[in-house]
């Protein structure tokens, strides 16, 4: 396998690949290199409503296929394996492997994303597989005609509750605050839906069981009172952490760990790019994430011009 | 295609419980994302464990009475059986260093 590129793109989710789409038909000789599963997140989610041209939504997977299939047409290589570290040695960048291959290239694009953040409660490694899950479309048929908590107010816990009530007998939200961040159309599916009861104000203390879940002990936030909830079941939907432990430290992040960029996706590091949900912005969806690796692939495309004129 | 083998309810006692080595059994379905992403790795500890582990791969929606009767609540799990008993296992997507230190210990 060849060893030097014009740009490696870190990440195969939907800004990795757009960014490899643009790469490609600019005829930069491509790497990109995905450490799980080609799409990202979007693998996991049952259907993605919001991303403009499919008029009845489109599952993730099936989108994830489509677009890898549109980069490789022009001609991007993909392998699969870990990125361990990301070096830059100014005119030229390294990305070295876990398995111990490193590449070197004059641009890189880091589209690692994120992946859900863990509660850090009692119980929650203890009962991963016997009850604990963050993947609502891997493990929902698991729990026909149970009892099930989703945990958080966001999109992603709204659209996973709604989905598992294709297979549960009770879905309980909790939510630490009294009002929802989701989507207005998603609440309104939520508040219609009969199988749903929200559970307001109120955080998780710790799962309990024996060998499987039996429930979760639940604290309400206003009067500290505490109580368990019978379920069989808790899905976590708290939120994200972004993947950059193979950066530079020279790579400005922002204090939550997302890497900062200007307007054309650029980070602190000249030649490094970030794309998708592992860069600082406000909306981390498909939609925004296509459009940043366009971006970022074009920006790219011009600093590399920019090294051949010096 | 590969070698992990495929395992049925009509076959799991004779293949999985009464087998004379150890055996991991790769619990799945086509439509959870994880499991794709573990397949591989499943595939290539087959070929590297060749003789030492039996390595299979069971379909949860095929085989709902299995998946029940180990109580899987979330997939893929890789579980292992040693003279008929689970002797361990590992639910999620887990890197190929994780899985082959636990099969190593296992052995």
């Amino acid at each position: 396998m060849k060893k030097e590129y014009d740009i490696i793109i870190i990440g195969g989710g939907p800004a990795g690949l757009t960014a490899g789409l643009y790469t490609s038909r600019a005829r930069l000789d491509t790497l990109l290199i995905e450490r799980a599963l080609i799409g990202g997140q979007i693998v996991t989610t049952d259907k993605v409503e919001n991303y403009p041209g499919f008029e009845q939504g489109i599952s993730g997977p099936e989108l994830a296929r489509q677009m890898e299939a549109q980069a490789k047409r022009f001609g991007l290589e993909i392998t699969s394996g870990r990125v361990v570290s990301a070096e830059d040695k100014g005119d030229s960048k390294s990305v070295r492997l876990e398995d111990g291959n490193e590449y070197i290239c004059k641009a890189i694009i880091v589209a690692s994303g994120a992946e859900p953040s863990k509660l850090e409660v009692e119980g929650e490694d203890k009962y991963r597989g016997r009850g604990v899950s963050y993947c609502a479309t891997c493990d929902g048929a698991f729990f026909k005609n149970l009892k099930i908590a989703v945990i958080g107010g966001g999109d992603s816990a709204i659209e996973e509750a709604l989905f598992l009530t294709k297979f549960a007998s009770d879905v309980y939200v909790v939510h630490r605050r009294n009002e929802l961040r989701a989507t207005k159309i998603l609440q309104e599916r939520l508040f219609a839906n009969p199988k749903i009861k929200m559970i307001w104000d109120s955080v998780v203390e710790k799962i309990e069981g024996d060998d499987f879940i039996k429930g979760v002990l639940l604290k309400n936030v206003k009067t500290q009172k505490k109580n368990l909830l019978n379920v069989d079941g808790i899905f976590i939907y708290v939120g994200t952490r972004p993947n950059t432990e193979f950066l530079p430290n020279s790579v400005k992040l922002n204090e939550k760990g997302y890497i900062m960029t200007d307007d054309n996706m650029s980070a602190s590091v000249p030649g490094i790019f970030a794309a998708g949900d592992i860069r600082a912005k406000l909306l981390k969806q498909v939609s925004t994430a296509v459009g940043d690796g366009a971006t970022a692939a074009f920006a790219a495309e011009r600093f590399i011009e920019g090294l051949s004129k010096q | 295609m590969g070698n992990a083998l495929k395992v049925e309810a009509s076959s799991w006692d004779k293949e999985v419980l009464q087998a004379d080595k150890l055996v991991l059994v790769d619990f799945w379905a086509a439509w959870c994302g994880p499991c794709q992403m573990v397949a591989p790795v499943v595939e290539e500890l087959a070929t590297e464990y060749s003789g030492k582990v039996k390595v299979m791969k069971l379909n949860t929606d095929e085989n709902p009475e299995i998946a029940g009767k180990y109580r899987i609540m979330g997939i893929p799990t890789l579980m292992f059986f040693k003279n008929g008993k689970i002797a361990d296992q590992v639910v999620g997507a887990a890197s190929k260093s994780q899985l082959k230190t636990k099969i190593d210990s296992l052995l």
